[in-house]
């Protein structure tokens, strides 16, 4: 009894030793196959393409980008781009989860304003020799490549941009006895032109609209407004903030008049984000800063003009947000994975993909293209995002300081709109004291 | 009378278990171990294991990106305490609690009661109630953020010009949706509970002149109390642990002043902070204060029932 007990024993223990050997070898065999092992391999310009298959995770309001890329790219090459979509509350959740077990995906895509805390936890791998080995280097979007730059080593490349532009309502505008091809120019403007469509009282109808409780549509909208008038939001460290400077107060001031003339969408107290583009789609608001990638389903229910967003005395800004998209710190494909990544700055992706899609490219030197040329509202956005005063703002904290409900950039706002106006000094130290920690 | 067990010693001459005997005496006991066994595994893996991984998390620097960087007891506790939104969440989640459990089971109570007789309309009624606890939370909350939205509202015939835009106004219509998604609920177990109740009790209250309120006073509350204290557990414990609601119709807005210790730990853990070991030592306290509640609350009911 004791012997069979004793040899079923030797013979499991055997088992485990072969399974562990074949796995070992297993093991041996993938690093040997691993062409992308950054010990080995040469760093090209187009990485490898040898049928490899990559695995790619973004957030669910990219996915039309994201499937259209990754579709055109699987035509196109061998290596073949395995997408998955996370829902957007989930994706932070997920790509911790996966960072601290090393399971990341070859590729991900992140909000650009939180690639600065991304690649300070060392979440991508390095791609400044392959980044300055693309012959089109110096053109592609700065403010991407400037958030996803960390101790001066790029991390990140731009995957998808949205900006934010004004929209206005052609229908509403001629109503209102306003040129319909004029967009404001001034924030005055833009406030005079708010409170002339106000005054056609017809129901249900506003002169403007903002999220309210939305900390994200805000940065996204107001940010501009001071880029435009030549004034700054952060120190360049992202450590402290000047959002109590001159041209921000006018920002503020400007609303709560809007506000306080019954010009802002009531709906705007209570919007927490998740439909604060509704009402301008519905045709009841006059003009209002907006996602300039929503420009086509916008255009399908309103006649839509398009302008960059004003700045206190002119000038024109927008804020490239969007996401960023790297090669993650756990990819054993690095050289597969920069093949997508270089085909996604090329004129094939960004004009044959992008532009195509409606969606504005990466490249300032592709920024006239066949689409662009047909609507002279993409043009314009395009031209708009390599302006200058387009910036994306960088800051390891941003999230918390900004984004994440409860923020103090959204107390700031409120009482700037509703409250305390003279709160505002305090308010700005709060956001501070968070950009600093 | 011969006490049925004794600690004493065996009487002389007693024969002592033989190894075959306590073998067959233990065979019960394995075979007891053997069907708990996957239940009890199921236990650890799922309910025990992350329990003690929460404990680990919350005496340990842990970041969502960074990982475990070790021990740092009781800092993230000490942070918590410090976090600014930390004693607003917990007034909020108890004001919350109380009058959510409040109207709750009184609204429910007044349903069970309603709809207890069998009539022509029960059936409907019975039905229409129940209707809105089929729904998920999360969709209901959808469903009601679009009802509150002053762009879109059937509501609008009330007056209120704003349904989620003040501190006041967020409570109250979040407080409106979350009785009309529980109420159905609670009902139901109120129901049984009622049914349970003979109909002799009630004749006998009757014989002995008790009007309708002294049958309720004095004989349908005593008898519902197992059900009653149930559906308050219940109600505690899910209004303590409110998030869903919350997250889609106010983000813990305006102004920071629906902000629940759930949502706190969720901004912890995943949205700002990112820092897993103080949401852990939040979600930590958060597990001791329902414990603290779900005893004090079975103790008063032992004791009445006793």
């Amino acid at each position: 009894m004791r012997t069979r007990i004793f040899r079923g024993y030797r013979r499991a223990v055997a088992s485990v030793a072969a399974l562990g050997l074949i796995a070992g070898m297993a093991a041996c065999g993938s690093s040997d196959d691993d062409q992308g092992g950054d010990a080995a391999a040469a760093v090209t310009a187009t990485g490898t393409d040898d049928g490899s298959e990559l695995t790619l995770w973004t957030r669910a309001p990219l996915e039309l980008q994201a499937n259209a890329l990754v579709d055109a790219y699987n035509k196109t090459h061998k290596n073949q781009v395995k997408l998955t979509i996370v829902p957007n509350d989930d994706y932070v959740a997920k790509v911790g989860a996966a960072a601290g077990s090393g399971d990341l995906p070859d590729l991900f895509a992140a909000d650009i304003v939180y690639v600065p805390n991304w690649t300070k936890s060392g979440l991508f791998a390095d791609m400044t020799e392959r980044i300055g080995l693309l012959p089109y280097a110096d053109k592609i979007n700065k403010g991407h490549i400037d958030a996803g730059t960390y101790e001066d080593k790029k991390y990140v490349l731009p995957f998808v941009l949205d900006l934010s532009v004004m929209f206005w309502n052609k229908e509403l505008y001629k109503a209102a006895g306003l040129d319909p091809e004029k967009g404001p120019t001034t924030l005055d403007e833009f406030k005079t032109q708010a409170l002339a469509v106000q005054k056609l009282n017809k129901p249900d109808t506003y002169g403007t609209f903002f999220g309210g409780n939305c900390g994200g549509c805000n940065v996204f909208t107001w940010f501009p407004m001071v880029w435009a008038s030549g004034e700054e939001v952060m120190d360049p460290e992202g450590t402290k903030s000047l959002l109590d400077g001159p041209a921000a107060q006018k920002v503020y001031s400007t609303w709560r008049e809007l506000q306080d003339a019954g010009a802002v969408d009531p709906g705007s107290k209570d919007e927490t984000g998740a439909t604060w583009v509704a009402a301008f789609q519905e045709g009841k608001i006059g003009v209002m800063p907006y996602p300039a990638t929503l420009l086509k389903t916008a255009a399908e229910t309103v006649d839509v003009g398009v302008t960059g967003i004003p700045g206190v005395s002119g000038g024109q800004s927008t804020f490239v947000g969007g996401d960023g998209i790297g090669i993650s710190k756990d990819s054993k494909l690095s050289d597969q994975a920069w093949n997508f990544l270089s085909w996604l700055t090329s004129e094939d992706a960004q004009v044959g993909v992008l532009a195509a899609n409606d969606s504005t490219v990466a490249r300032s030197d592709l920024a006239d293209n066949q689409y662009s040329a047909k609507d002279p509202r993409i043009a314009l956005i395009n031209k708009v995002a390599g302006e200058p005063q387009s910036k994306t703002p960088y800051a390891v904290n941003f999230q918390q300081a900004f984004n994440a409900p409860g923020s103090p950039w959204v107390t700031l706002l409120r009482n700037q709109v509703y409250g305390d106006a003279g709160a505002l000094a305090g308010d700005n130290s709060a956001v501070t004291g968070v950009l600093g920690q | 009378m011969a006490p049925a067990t004794t600690l004493t010693k065996p009487p002389e001459g007693a024969v002592a278990p033989t190894g075959a005997s306590r073998r067959r005496k233990r065979r019960p006991q394995m075979a007891g171990w053997a069907y708990a066994a996957p239940t009890a595994l199921f236990v650890l893996i799922f309910f025990v294991t992350p329990v003690l991984l929460v404990g680990q998390m919350s005496i340990s620097d842990w970041g969502l990106f960074a990982g475990n960087r070790g021990i740092n007891a009781p800092e993230n506790f000490t942070k918590v305490l410090d976090d600014r939104l930390f004693w607003p969440a917990v007034w909020f989640t108890v004001k919350y609690t109380v009058v959510t459990t409040v109207i709750l089971i009184g609204l429910a109570l007044g349903l069970a009661m309603l709809v207890q007789e069998s009539s022509r309309w029960t059936g409907f009624l019975r039905t229409s109630f129940l209707v809105p606890s089929a729904l998920g939370l999360a969709s209901a909350s959808l469903l009601f953020y679009a009802l509150y939205s002053p762009q879109s509202t059937p509501l609008g015939f009330l007056g209120i010009d704003s349904f989620l835009g003040t501190p006041t106004a967020a409570l109250w219509s979040t407080v409106a949706l979350i009785v009309w998604r529980f109420a159905g609920f609670y009902m139901l177990l109120l129901l049984v509970g009622l049914q349970g109740i003979s109909g002799d009790v009630y004749e006998a209250a009757r014989l002995d002149g008790a009007g309708r309120w002294h049958t309720f006073r004095y004989v349908t509350l005593p008898l519902l109390k197992s059900s009653i204290a149930l559906c308050t557990i219940l109600c505690i414990t899910g209004s303590m642990l409110a998030f869903d609601q919350f997250y889609i119709l106010t983000k813990g807005g305006p102004d920071n002043s629906t902000v629940t210790i759930v949502q706190l730990v969720y901004n912890m853990a995943f949205f700002g902070q990112n820092n897993l070991g103080k949401a852990a030592a939040l979600s930590i306290l958060v597990l001791g204060a329902l414990l603290v509640v779900n005893v004090i609350q079975f103790r008063g009911l032992r004791e009445k029932e006793s």
